[in-house]
């Protein structure tokens, strides 16, 4: 098994990038042409590295689930995208995003993999511009910027509530530039089910064509994983139906080491589960928390009258409100970093103050933010401050022209309108911060083998900041793999045409029909949802925003029950042979019950707290979270033994050379 | 409430078609479209009949992989809303709801109310870009200064979600709205202006190969849309097109 090396390069933090991209190998333009590469999944990252690995002369082949690489879930995003510009000269430079990234994540982060993210952010933002992605302006033409939580700087750049869309769509029309000129081959509507390793090396992998069934072998001198986070091992998240960790998973079982997989974004302010029906969840943008103020009744008749239909939120006075962000963290308030404000509602909710009919729900108030405009507006215009009726219009017209789009959507869900009846939120699973471990280069264990975007670990620690995610995707894709992989190829420029008639893949595409065949022969009882539902409200219940010792060792005797079950029980329709989607979602649930376990050992293993990983036995008098620096400045890294819970666990000492480590407080 | 669903089921592209009737009942005015369709799906594997195949995948409109044509309207009756986002209160308790899939020559339906919309994309294949090369030597973003009205107008028609409705509702299954509005955001920027000619000329040629219909501007797509793209890009998209060609 490969040594843990994390290949970072020696001298100063601020050279290391520069110095490494100087002295490492690199193909010739006739090699390259020579080399073929395999990319996983098509968004931010994947999409990007594609079309730049493309444009650089490899061949490319590239695979997507989706109708098309435009759907990807990046596409999802909606706040913006950080570059240390410091177009507003409010103070910004690269240090201060490496800053606060390794800050922000609550110092579990790798610290040269952070500086060289803040040091390409700027690139990023002139690559968009220049391939035509129209971010939001001002009048004089310049670009704009918005401020986002965690940070004292404006340095987010945006294009109104869909810069996700947007970058994704500027990816996309690189990737069709290359498309065109043949030099991607796109497969749409493909499945990666198997890596295929030959030698000791990444070589190819088995895919399953979704539309006729059919399994297909494709082989390349290396492979790149950029498929996504798994928000969805919680079967309720903001991730789009179809995320999952198969990918990166297969990859770990043939051994990729997986690292951190505990460290999970929940993300505040989402709109609350309404029924037993639930399928996802709806995010409600951070931004939101600059002019919403955040409450649950003080009484618990009032809740109770709440949830009877007999009394509205808006009926309740001042003096009988429970501000309770404002009341515990009087220096932020309501901007707290998502972690803090999450748990905290968690709390409230727990102790019976949940106002919805399911008990998991707190308001989210924008009426004083109303009356606060209101009169700005009527004071501007010489009008009657004291007209309520007159400051609440002229309130909720400014309103609705910075979060109209968010009320809308909010409405349309919800069927409420939040400019008289106060949000309901809760918070939901969003993002995962652990992933595939990799070294400096963005490699993985398996040589040749390659994680980049949300589907690797190594940026964001142990908590992500807001309007980091697309950095990092584009960052990874188009300005560090494309280089990084360069120093491993050059090895390869004589390898030849690798033979997918090899024995290594025909035993890759033998194992993965008759893992298919069995499901479709098991013919059991239960719907593949019905195990994804389960293993969904163990992992919400005892691995999510706040774990014990008790309660995950109950997770991992409980999820591996789970699992025996759905091997015996499960039901898929259907043929082998046709499109198939309760199929494909078997092949996914079943990862995702290994993975479940996996996550639980680690979060159990892992008795501090840090960042999204709360647990209960290490928190302040007070009720806040407890970092460990002395025991737990490290990485888990966890290597695949067979079975998630014989998982052998590796160190990566973190170790900060430009940046003192010290303790989140928002009091 | 209850409802009864006349749904549109083909095993594949090689065979035909039906309508299957399903009553459907116990659904939440609170449930979205597709989490109605979820719920009769398990009833249908727990009867032994093989689950409705439809394409899903963000569930928050933006992914553009929903379709459905729902009682005679792609995403059904709701404006500016995709599938995934229309919600069950939109329908009266004991109705009967028709879904059928997008229907168009362009599009081949795949499976139930899955088609095949990998036209689109090989319309933006043949120009749907900027000729950058991602090597990040390109110049500091501020140094393109671009007027306001200009860049909004462009992000306006760069927020299609290539969903296909438009084609679904014309009755040509013309692709013009789709095509414009990709041609559109990049005439709109100085970026776009040096291959605006060609790009204009190689998207409407592969479109037309495609096999979509031509428009008659009768505004259909506009009013369907669920992200709203104005008809104005179609003109922008002819206006281009005919400058081009006078261009030669």
């Amino acid at each position: 098994m490969a040594k843990l090396d994390s290949k970072i390069p020696k001298g100063q933090l601020s050279g290391k990038w520069t110095n490494h991209k100087a002295h490492i190998n690199l193909v010739s333009p006739a090699n390259k042409r020579l080399l073929d590469v395999i990319v996983v999944g098509t968004g931010l990252a994947g999409a990007s590295a594609a079309a730049t690995l493309a444009e650089l002369g490899y061949n490319v082949k590239a695979f997507c689930f989706q109708d098309s690489p435009r759907r990807a879930h990046s596409i999802a995003a909606q706040g913006g995208i950080n570059a240390a510009k410091n177009y507003q000269g409010d103070g910004d430079s690269t240090y201060r995003l490496f800053y606060d990234t390794i800050k922000g994540g609550d110092y579990r982060s790798r610290e040269s993999n952070v500086h060289r993210l803040s040091e390409v952010s700027t690139n990023i933002i002139d690559q968009c511009v220049a391939q035509g992605v129209p971010f939001a302006r001002d009048y004089g033409g310049l670009l704009d910027n918005r401020s986002f939580g965690g940070v004292l700087v404006s340095r987010t750049f945006y294009a109104k509530g869909q810069t996700g869309q947007q970058l994704l769509l500027g990816a996309y029309s690189a990737m069709n530039r290359q498309i065109g000129r043949g030099k991607i081959k796109m497969y749409n509507r493909h499945e990666m089910m198997d890596l295929v390793v030959v030698d000791g090396k990444a070589r190819g992998i088995i895919a399953r064509n979704l539309v006729n069934g059919k399994l297909e072998r494709h082989s390349a001198h290396a492979v790149v994983v950029a498929s996504g986070g798994y928000g969805n091992v919680f079967f309720l998240s903001t991730n789009a139906m179809g995320s999952n960790v198969s990918a990166g998973w297969k990859i770990h079982k043939k051994g990729a080491h997986f690292a951190n997989p505990c460290f999970t974004q929940i993300h505040p302010t989402c709109i609350p589960v309404s029924g037993n029906h639930q399928s996802k969840l709806t995010l409600m943008s951070e931004s939101l928390r600059n002019d919403g103020r955040i409450w649950v009744p003080k009484k618990l008749d009032d809740v109770k009258a709440i949830r009877e239909g007999k009394l509205r939120p808006t009926e309740i006075s001042e003096e009988d409100r429970d501000y309770y962000l404002e009341r515990r963290y009087p220096a932020f308030g309501n901007l707290v970093p998502r972690d803090v404000a999450s748990r905290a509602a968690k709390e409230r909710c727990d102790a019976g103050y949940g106002i919805n009919k399911t008990g998991e729900a707190v308001y989210l108030d924008f009426t004083a933010a109303i009356t606060r405009y209101g009169k700005e507006q009527a004071h501007v215009k010489g009008l009657d401050e004291n007209d309520t009726i007159l400051v609440k219009k002229l309130g909720q017209e400014v309103v609705r022209s910075k979060y109209g789009n968010l009320f809308q959507m909010y409405e349309k869900i919800v069927d409420q309108n939040p400019y008289e009846i106060p949000m309901m939120i809760y918070p939901a699973v969003h993002y995962t911060m652990g992933g595939v471990w990799v070294d400096y280069n963005l490699m993985t264990s398996i040589p040749g083998c390659y994680a980049i975007g949300e589907a690797n670990f190594s940026d964001h620690g142990a908590n992500r900041l807001g309007a980091s995610a697309l950095m990092q995707g584009l960052a990874d894709g188009y300005f560090v793999l494309p280089y990084t992989i360069g120093d491993y190829l050059a090895n390869d420029i004589r390898t030849g045409k690798i033979d997918t008639d090899l024995p290594e893949f025909e035993k890759a595409e033998a194992s993965v029909k008759s893992q298919l065949e069995a499901f479709i022969n098991n013919k059991g009882t239960n719907s593949v949802d019905y195990y994804h539902r389960k293993l969904g409200k163990i992992m919400w219940d005892k691995c999510g925003m706040s774990r014990s010792e008790k309660g995950l060792k109950g997770a991992m005797t409980e999820i591996k029950a789970l699992r025996k079950d759905f091997y015996k029980n499960v039901n898929v329709p259907g043929t082998t042979s046709e499109f198939n989607e309760q199929l494909a979602k078997a092949g996914r649930v079943a990862d995702f019950l290994e993975l479940g376990e996996l996550f639980a050992k680690d979060a159990l293993e892992r008795t501090e707290s840090c960042g999204g990983h709360f647990r209960e036995e290490s928190q302040t008098p007070e009720g806040e979270a407890l970092r460990d620096d002395k025991n737990f400045t490290f990485v888990s890294v966890w290597e695949h033994q067979g079975e998630p819970s014989k998982a052998k666990l590796h160190k990566e000492e973190l170790k900060y050379e430009e940046i003192e480590v010290k303790t989140r407080s928002y009091k | 409430m209850n409802l009864t669903l006349k749904v549109w089921r083909q095993a594949n592209a090689e065979t035909k078609g039906k309508m299957e009737i399903y009553p459907i009942s116990d659904i939440s005015p609170d449930m979205s479209f597709l989490e109605m369709m979820d719920v009769l799906n398990e009833q249908l594997m727990t009867q032994d009949v093989d689950p409705i195949a439809f394409d899903h995948d963000c569930r928050e409109g933006i992914c553009g992989m929903c379709s459905m044509f729902i009682n005679g309207e792609a995403h059904g009756p709701d404006r500016l809303v995709t599938t995934c986002q229309l919600h069950m209160r939109k329908f009266k308790d004991g109705e009967t709801i028709t879904i059928e899939p997008f229907r168009a020559k362009a599009f081949p339906v795949i499976k139930d109310l899955i088609v095949d919309r990998s036209a689109f994309d090989r319309v933006q294949h043949a120009g749907g870009f900027i000729s950058v090369n991602t090597s990040g030597n390109t110049q500091d973003a501020n140094s393109i200064p671009i007027d306001k009205h200009d860049a909004d107008k462009a992000f306006d028609a760069a927020t299609c979600i290539g969903c296909g409705a438009c084609v679904a509702t014309c009755k040509n299954a013309s692709a013009m709205l789709f095509v414009s509005a990709k041609v559109s955001q990049y005439a709109l920027l100085p970026q776009g202006k040096i291959e605006a000619s060609d790009r204009v000329m190689n998207m409407v040629k592969q479109m037309d190969e495609e096999g979509f219909g031509n428009c008659t501007n009768t505004g259909a797509c506009e009013v369907e849309c669920p992200k709203g793209i104005s008809l104005e890009n179609i003109a922008r998209m002819n206006r281009e097109y005919l400058f081009s060609n006078l261009k030669g």
